[in-house]
């Protein structure tokens, strides 16, 4: 966004539409996703000063400090949770998709078809609302589905068997644990890049009805 | 005999002469606790002490960790003597450490720890401690807090002027205080004189990782070499001893050793030595000395045995040795920061006796001598001395300095420290302490940059001072505060055996880089495991190997059957934690060690020779976690002949034959 006045400068001279250049850009910003982890989960206790976390990238989970995933499923064994596998069907999938949709928009910002960015950012939502949903699915099986064998069984105060399913976004109490749940870089620069190609699509509009 | 009665009538007689003219005066027990002392020392809940303070374990044979200025006691680091709660020198992994050309010893008796140095000032990469009654030096990691290398002294006895390092951690030191045969051989005891030398022994140290060697022997006449320091500054090259019993007696020592009025520093010029032995200088000397060090990866001691040492003679070079005249018995050789001036605490006199450095030097040009001892020219006293110390108390032992110009002097028989200026050898202030003080510690007192703020004096009696525990109570430590004009006594508190001095430092030197856990992927020991699927059992005749894994909260695997009466088995157990602070231990029912105690990504062994048929349990010994109380196994043991067949499971699978394991 900081560049966008320097590329105006830019335009000006190479005669570019500047709502191309936020469309290219946008979709380029995109590829930040592979650069940056997407979202982190970290788990506070007292225990644990230095809390345990774990980054989730387009294509892996990593420890936020070392070993932190395997004392996270530690902590975990004890009330029947699942290990958190060392890849999912997904980490296939996302860079893929991502791969598509940045040059699918690179390709469209040149061709310089406002009506297209719309599309684009259209997708691209609906892409990223998928994920998300997937992550929750993903996430409330982690949290419900117990080992039948666990070795602490707890129920909420229904009598029904609780969940350790952390939250979406946000923060939530779990057990003695704080669970806390929000972006990382490279969700900022999806964020970002989508909001660019959005506002192409306004900028797109207004260049074309000046002709 | 009659004479030995006279002379303690006439130390009786000097000594009441010595409180009646400017001794201290009785006070009372409290101290003058100043109303903030609390305050000064209160570290608040889950706050950290602004020094560490390594405090010599004396016949304990460890090294203790404490908090200043709280006093509390983190750590005791076990280095020369078995220690069951950790398992050293029980495991098989460690017992090596404590091996000698004698063999396994399992007690030693530490004396003087010190704190590596880099430029003068201390650098808390390890800390190196000596060993007295077999001689031995020591090096501990203050990453791990762990014994990572002892290394024996040959030719040695009484190994006490030791194990202080030069200003740049080239050399640690080891002298010895007993005279003895230079090599051992069968001799009468009556013709020491002239026959036993005294070896100093000068050990370089690597400088990224602190391996030592004996880089050369020095065999110096035959006295008794008490105490030592460095040079710095402009005396860096030269390093410092006190001796005793320049007389050279055998026997009755209290009495035939204190005949001389005046005994010797020894300065030794060890850049000549060095420039010396690099020139191919020295002799080559059977000597047979064990060499352990500790494997961080492969979680193992080795010995290995060294076979010669270099051996010096300083009648072969001329102005690196020469003999300062010191009164009476010196025992501690303090220097100060600026290395000028060299602190001789001549403890049955009734002064002290401060050299200069640099009139020294300038008495070696003009060649002020007055004879030799075994050829190693004697300074004249005047062309060497700065000035004494009149009469600051009764039985001086040590000083340390501050950085204001000031030094503080510990006095055994008198029981108070005392601190006056270097320049003008003028008592500034003096304080008692409980009871019959030996060493203080200024944290860096070593060095030529002492962090000046706390002194501790270290008490080899208490009496009163505690509530009382049977015919043994402790010995302690009393913290002051010296950075005002007087000094002010903080705090009290025990110690681990005798504290014969200790070393400290700013925590700030040493907290960021400590080790937290041993990663599993650097495991190197040939019995590891990194998983519960490589955990297995494998009987080797009568020796039977277990490749165990513990993790919160079981063992694998847990279930062992096919072991026999008269098999040695052998737990190699691998800790698969990951995690800061998460042990687990492990014992088992009638095995004639001790238990392990096993930090996360590291693997020990014990050993265990069953002796009656039974199913037999073994259980962490650590609460590791809500299901400690769980984590348990049992072993089958079969009559010595029968056919049960080798069986080993956790959750009734082998492991690494089911997959989800």
């Amino acid at each position: 966004m900081i560049s966008i006045p320097l590329l105006q400068e830019k335009n000006k001279s190479k005669n570019m539409k500047k709502s191309k250049l936020l469309m290219i850009i946008g979709s380029f910003l995109l590829l930040g996703l592979f650069v940056f982890p997407l979202w982190n989960i970290t788990l506070e206790a007292p225990q644990y000063p230095i809390p345990l976390g774990m980054d989730i990238h387009i294509n892996k989970f990593t420890d936020t400090h070392e070993f932190d995933i395997k004392n996270i499923n530690l902590m975990n064994h004890y009330v029947g949770m699942q290990y958190i596998p060392e890849t999912i069907p997904e980490f296939k999938i996302f860079p893929i998709v991502i791969g598509i949709m940045v040059f699918f928009g690179i390709v469209i910002g040149f061709m310089g078809k406002y009506k297209l960015y719309m599309t684009w950012f259209v997708l691209m939502s609906l892409l990223g609302i998928a994920g998300m949903y997937d992550f929750y699915l993903w996430e409330y099986d982690y949290g419900h589905n117990l080992s039948p064998e666990a070795i602490m069984k707890f129920t909420n105060p229904d009598g029904s068997v609780m969940g350790f399913q952390p939250p979406l976004f946000g923060s939530k109490d779990i057990l003695n644990f704080t669970a806390h749940s929000y972006p990382l870089a490279g969700a900022w620069f999806m964020f970002t890049g989508m909001l660019m190609t959005f506002v192409a699509f306004f900028v797109g509009k207004r260049e074309a009805k000046k002709k | 005999m009659k004479k030995s009665i006279i002379s303690m009538f006439a130390i009786a007689a000097t000594t009441s002469l010595m409180v009646s003219c400017g001794g201290p005066s009785s006070k009372s027990n409290n101290g003058a606790i100043a109303g903030n002392a609390a305050e000064k020392v209160y570290v608040a809940p889950g706050e950290h002490d602004s020094h560490y303070a390594f405090i010599s374990g004396g016949f304990s044979g460890q090294l203790s960790v404490y908090g200043l200025p709280s006093g509390r006691l983190f750590r005791v680091i076990p280095v020369f003597s078995q220690d069951p709660e950790k398992g050293y020198g029980y495991s098989e992994e460690t017992k090596p450490m404590l091996m000698t050309s004698h063999g396994f010893i399992p007690w030693g008796d530490s004396h003087h720890p010190d704190i590596s140095q880099t430029e003068g000032s201390v650098d808390g990469r390890w800390v190196f401690i000596n060993e007295n009654n077999t001689p031995r030096i020591a090096r501990i990691s203050l990453k791990t807090f762990e014994t990572e290398e002892i290394i024996e002294i040959p030719n040695s006895a009484g190994n006490h002027s030791s194990s202080y390092v030069t200003e740049n951690s080239e050399y640690v030191v080891a002298g010895t205080r007993f005279a003895v045969p230079f090599p051992q051989r069968d001799m009468p005891i009556d013709e020491m004189k002239g026959n036993f030398k005294g070896a100093l022994s000068f050990l370089s140290i690597d400088k990224e990782t602190g391996h030592m060697d004996i880089a050369w022997q020095i065999k110096m006449p035959g006295f008794d070499y008490d105490k030592c320091h460095p040079g710095r500054g402009e005396s860096s090259d030269w390093f410092f001893f006190t001796t005793y019993n320049t007389e050279e007696a055998n026997t009755l020592m209290e009495v035939n050793a204190s005949q001389n009025d005046k005994d010797f520093i020894a300065a030794i010029n060890w850049k000549k030595i060095e420039e010396y032995v690099a020139n191919g200088g020295g002799t080559k000397t059977p000597a047979r000395y064990a060499h352990n060090t500790w494997d961080d990866d492969a979680h193992t001691a080795t010995t290995k045995w060294e076979n010669e040492v270099l051996v010096v003679d300083p009648s072969e070079i001329p102005g690196a040795f020469y003999m300062l005249p010191t009164a009476k018995s010196p025992h501690g050789c303090d220097v100060d920061p600026s290395g000028e001036y060299i602190v001789g605490s001549g403890k049955l006199a009734a002064t002290m006796t401060i050299h200069s450095f640099s009139k020294m030097i300038k008495a070696i040009e003009n060649k002020a001598f007055d004879g030799d001892a075994y050829g190693i020219p004697i300074i004249k006293f005047e062309e060497v001395n700065y000035g004494t110390l009149e009469q600051p108390g009764l039985g001086p032992l040590h000083t340390e300095f501050d950085t204001r110009g000031n030094a503080y002097t510990t006095f055994f028989i008198s029981s108070e420290v005392v601190k006056w200026n270097i320049k003008d050898l003028k008592v500034i202030d003096r304080h008692p302490v409980y009871y019959s003080v030996g060493h203080l510690m200024i944290p860096g007192g070593n060095s030529r940059t002492p962090d000046d703020k706390y002194l501790v004096a270290m008490n080899k009696i208490t009496k009163d001072r505690y509530l009382p525990t049977g015919p043994e109570v402790c010995q302690s430590a009393q913290l002051f505060d010296i950075s005002g004009e007087k000094m002010e006594l903080l705090l009290d508190f025990p110690t681990i055996g005798e504290p014969h001095y200790a070393a400290g430092i700013a925590a700030e030197k040493i907290e960021g880089n400590t080790t937290k856990i041993f990663k599993l992927k650097e495991n190197t020991h040939p019995y590891r495991v990194t998983n519960e699927a490589e955990t297995k059992v494998v009987r080797e005749g009568n020796n039977v190997h277990i490749y165990m894994s513990m993790i919160r909260s079981h063992f694998s695997p847990d279930n062992i059957e096919g072991v026999k009466v008269g098999d040695k088995v052998y737990f190699h157990v691998t800790n698969l934690e990951q995690d800061y602070d998460v042990p687990h231990g492990i014992s088992m029912i009638g095995a004639n060690t001790s238990e392990l105690l096993i930090m996360p990504g590291r693997t020990t062994t014990f050993t265990w020779e069953p002796k009656a048929v039974g199913v037999w349990p073994f259980y962490c010994t650590d609460f590791c976690s809500a299901l400690h109380q769980e984590m348990q196994g049992y072993v089958r043991v079969s009559a010595k002949d029968s056919n049960t067949p080798l069986k080993y499971t956790l959750d009734g699978d082998v492991p690494g034959e089911d997959e989800e394991l």
